[in-house]
C-alpha cells in the first residue's frame, strides 16, 4: 500500500442511498485523511447522519464502496467487521448510553466485550480516567444516564466511544443542544483529544463556531453528494450559492468574526 | 503486525518492549502485579507504540513503586502526563445497600406507589368528571371527530380479533361442557351453559381483557409518547386541556364501545357453541336457539351490558392515567404501558367479583 493510500482512513466512492423514491445520496465520494478533523456540513435532510451510518455499517447502501482503514465495509458480517469496529468510537447525537448501566459501566462495556481478560480493578481504573478525560465531574461515574444532563450524557457517550483508544472517532452533532460555554468546552476537548491521542475525527455539525475552531477540513453535502471539501478559506473561494450563504450569512459572518 | 506488549526485569530496572496498547496487552497487567521487586526505573525506550491504557499501566506502576520513567518518547510522555493528571480516585459503583434494607425499601416503595396510584386514579377520575361537566356546559367543545376516530380504533378495528376469540371460546365451552355433562346424561344442558356464561360473564370479561390489551395499552403508549415529545405541554400552553382533547374522547369511546363489543362477543360465542352442538351433538341450530331463548333470562343480558361500560371506563382510565404519568425517558413509556394493562385487567376482575355478588343479591340469578 502506498503512502498516500495509507494516509486515507475513510474512503467513500459512488455511494448511493435511497429511502423508497427519495434519493439521499447519489454518487457521493469522500476521503478522510489520517489525523485530521473533518467537519461535515449540509442543510437539514441532506443525509449527514445517513452518510455516517453508511460508513459505520448501520445503513446498507444501494450502491457504492466504503473503505475504512483500507477494508471494505459493505457486505461484511458482524464478526468480520469486529477488527475495524475495535478501532473506532462513535458518539451518537443523544449520547446513546445504555440506560440500565451506570456511566462507568457504560464505559466498561466495550472493554469487557473485546478484552474479557482485563480484571475488574483495571477496568474501573480505565473507566475512571476516561471519564475524567471526557471532562465529566468526578461524581458522575456511579450515576445512571437518567440522572445526567444533556451535556453530561454527551461527555459520557464520548468517554464510552474513547474506551478502546480508537484511532477514528465519529461525532454526530456533538455540540447540538449544548449551551455556548459547554459547546466551546466540547470543541476544546475534541481538539485536545485529537492532539494527545492522535485521533482522526469525522464530525457532523451545524455549529459554525465548531467548524472554525477545530476543523482542519470541511466537507459540504448538497445535491445528494459532497460538492466540496477543503479548508474554510478554500470553500469561501468557491462560487456555490449554498456554501456562500452558509459561510457568508449573518451567522457565518459572526462565527468568522469571532474567529478573528 | 506489531509484537505483543512485554517486559523484562533486570535487578530493579523494568524494560518494556513491543506495543504497549490495549489490543496487545495479553496477561501483562496480571504479570505486573506479581513482580519480584518494585522497580526503581521503568524504561520505555524499547516500545513500538503506546496508548492510554499502556500509559495508565506505566503511570500506575511508577506511582505505586515510586519508580522513574525513562526513555519515553514525546508521544509516550504526553500520554503518561495526560493520564497522570486524570488520576483521581473515583467512586465507580453506586452505594450498595444491604439486601435486607433493600427488600424493606422496595416493599415500602411499592406500597407508597400503590397508594399514590390509587390516589392519582381518583384524582384523574375527578379531572374527567370536571372536563365532562365543562363539555356539557359548553357543548361546542365536544370533539366529535376525535371521538368518532376512537370509536373506529377501539370498536370497529377490534371486531375481527374479538369475534375470532369469542367464536373459539364458544366452541371450547360447548366442547368441555358436553364432555362433563355427558357423564350425567345431561348433554342438553350444554346449551344453558353456553347461553348463560357467555351473556352473563365471559363475553364481557374476555372483551374487557382484549380491549385492555389492545386499546388500554395503546392509550398509555400514545399519550406517553406525546408527553415525552412535550406535545401535552404544548397543548396546555395553547390553552387546550389535554384531558378534554386526549382523555375524554378515549374514555367516551371505550365506555360506548364496550357494551357493543361485549354483546357482539357473547353473540359470536353463542354461534360458535351452537355450531359445535349442531356438528358434534346433533342438536339442530333452530332447537339450539329456541333453547337459548327459553333458558337464558333477560337479566343475564342486563348483567353483561351493565358491567361493560364500567369496565370500559376502568380500562380507558387506567390507560390514559398511566400515559399521563410518563416523564423522563422512553423506557418509562414501556413501563407505563405494561402498568396500564395490568391495572386495567386487575381492576376489571376485582369489580367483576363485586358485580357478581351484587347481582346475585338483588335476585338476578
Amino acid at each position: 500500500m502506498s503512502k498516500a493510500e495509507d494516509d486515507i482512513v475513510i474512503s467513500v466512492r459512488g455511494l448511493r442511498n435511497a429511502f423508497g423514491d427519495q434519493v439521499i445520496h447519489d454518487g457521493l465520494d469522500l476521503d478522510v485523511h489520517r489525523g485530521e478533523i473533518l467537519g461535515v456540513v449540509g442543510g437539514s435532510g441532506t443525509g449527514k447522519s445517513v452518510l455516517m451510518r453508511s460508513i459505520i455499517g448501520l445503513q446498507y447502501p444501494e450502491a457504492g464502496e466504503v473503505h475504512v482503514f483500507g477494508q471494505s465495509m459493505i457486505g461484511r458480517d458482524d464478526t468480520e467487521a469486529v477488527d475495524v469496529r475495535k478501532r473506532w468510537g462513535v458518539l451518537f447525537q443523544g449520547g446513546a448510553l445504555f440506560s440500565t448501566l451506570t456511566v462507568a459501566e457504560n464505559v466498561e462495556v466495550p472493554l469487557r466485550e473485546y478484552y474479557p481478560a482485563l480484571d475488574q480493578q483495571l477496568l474501573d481504573e480505565i473507566a475512571s480516567y476516561k471519564i475524567m478525560m471526557s471532562g465529566l465531574p468526578a461524581d458522575a461515574a456511579p450515576k445512571y444516564p437518567s440522572e445526567l444532563s444533556g451535556g453530561m450524557k454527551k461527555r459520557a457517550g464520548l468517554a464510552r466511544s474513547l474506551a478502546l483508544d480508537p484511532e477514528l472517532l465519529f461525532l454526530d452533532e456533538p455540540t447540538a443542544g449544548l449551551d455556548p460555554i459547554g459547546a466551546a468546552a466540547f470543541d476544546e476537548l475534541t481538539k485536545s483529544l485529537k492532539e494527545t491521542l492522535g485521533l482522526t475525527v469525522f464530525l457532523i455539525t451545524h455549529d459554525l463556531d465548531t467548524l472554525h475552531a477545530i476543523c482542519d477540513r470541511v466537507a459540504v453535502l448538497a445535491d445528494r453528494k459532497v460538492i466540496a471539501v477543503g479548508t474554510i478559506p478554500e470553500l469561501l473561494a468557491l462560487d456555490h450559492p449554498w456554501i456562500q450563504e452558509y459561510f457568508n450569512g449573518p451567522r457565518g459572518r459572526a462565527a468568522l468574526d469571532a474567529k478573528r | 503486525m506489531t509484537s505483543r506488549a512485554d517486559f523484562t526485569e533486570q535487578d530493579d530496572a523494568l524494560r518494556f518492549s513491543g506495543a504497549l496498547v490495549l489490543a496487545r496487552l495479553g496477561d501483562l497487567p496480571q504479570r505486573l502485579e506479581s513482580l519480584s521487586q518494585p522497580p526503581r526505573t521503568i524504561d520505555l525506550s524499547g516500545i513500538d507504540r503506546i496508548d492510554t491504557v499502556g500509559a495508565w499501566l506505566v503511570h500506575r506502576l511508577a506511582r505505586d513503586s515510586n519508580a522513574e520513567v525513562t526513555g519515553a518518547n514525546a508521544d509516550a510522555q504526553r500520554l503518561i502526563d495526560q493520564v497522570s493528571q486524570l488520576d483521581k480516585p473515583l467512586q465507580v459503583r453506586p452505594d450498595a445497600t444491604p439486601p435486607f434494607v433493600r427488600v424493606l425499601a422496595q416493599m415500602g416503595a411499592a406500597t407508597v406507589s400503590a397508594f399514590r396510584m390509587l390516589y392519582g386514579l381518583v384524582g384523574f377520575f375527578g379531572a374527567i368528571l370536571v372536563s365532562t361537566w365543562d363539555i356539557i356546559r359548553e357543548p361546542r367543545r365536544f370533539r366529535g371527530n376525535a371521538i368518532a376516530r376512537q370509536f373506529e380504533v377501539v370498536g370497529v378495528d377490534a371486531l375481527g380479533i374479538i369475534g375470532l376469540m369469542s367464536f373459539l371460546i364458544g366452541i371450547v365451552i360447548a366442547q368441555q361442557g358436553a364432555v362433563q355433562l355427558r357423564q350425567f346424561g345431561a348433554e342438553v344442558f350444554t346449551i344453558n351453559l353456553i347461553g348463560r356464561i357467555t351473556l352473563r360473564e365471559l363475553g364481557v370479561l374476555m372483551t374487557a381483557i382484549m380491549v385492555a390489551g389492545r386499546s388500554g395499552s395503546a392509550f398509555a403508549a400514545q399519550i406517553g409518547s406525546m408527553k415525552l415529545a412535550e406535545e401535552v405541554d404544548a397543548m396546555r400552553t395553547i390553552g387546550v386541556s389535554p384531558v378534554e382533547a386526549l382523555v375524554i374522547p378515549r374514555v367516551l369511546a371505550t365506555v360506548a364501545m364496550m357494551p357493543l363489543l361485549g354483546f357482539y362477543s357473547a353473540l359470536v360465542a353463542i354461534i360458535g357453541g351452537g355450531l359445535f352442538c349442531w356438528i358434534s351433538l346433533d342438536i339442530p341450530l333452530i332447537t339450539f336457539f329456541q333453547r337459548i331463548r327459553e333458558v337464558v333470562p333477560i337479566t343475564d343480558l342486563w348483567v353483561g351490558l351493565l358491567k361493560a361500560p364500567v369496565f370500559g371506563l376502568i380500562i380507558a382510565m387506567a390507560g390514559c392515567f398511566n400515559g399521563m404519568q410518563v416523564h423522563g425517558n422512553a423506557e418509562e413509556v414501556g413501563l407505563r404501558t405494561t402498568a396500564a394493562v395490568v391495572q386495567g385487567i386487575f381492576l376489571v376482575i376485582v369489580l367483576d367479583a363485586f358485580f357478581a355478588v351484587f347481582f346475585s343479591s338483588i335476585g338476578w340469578v
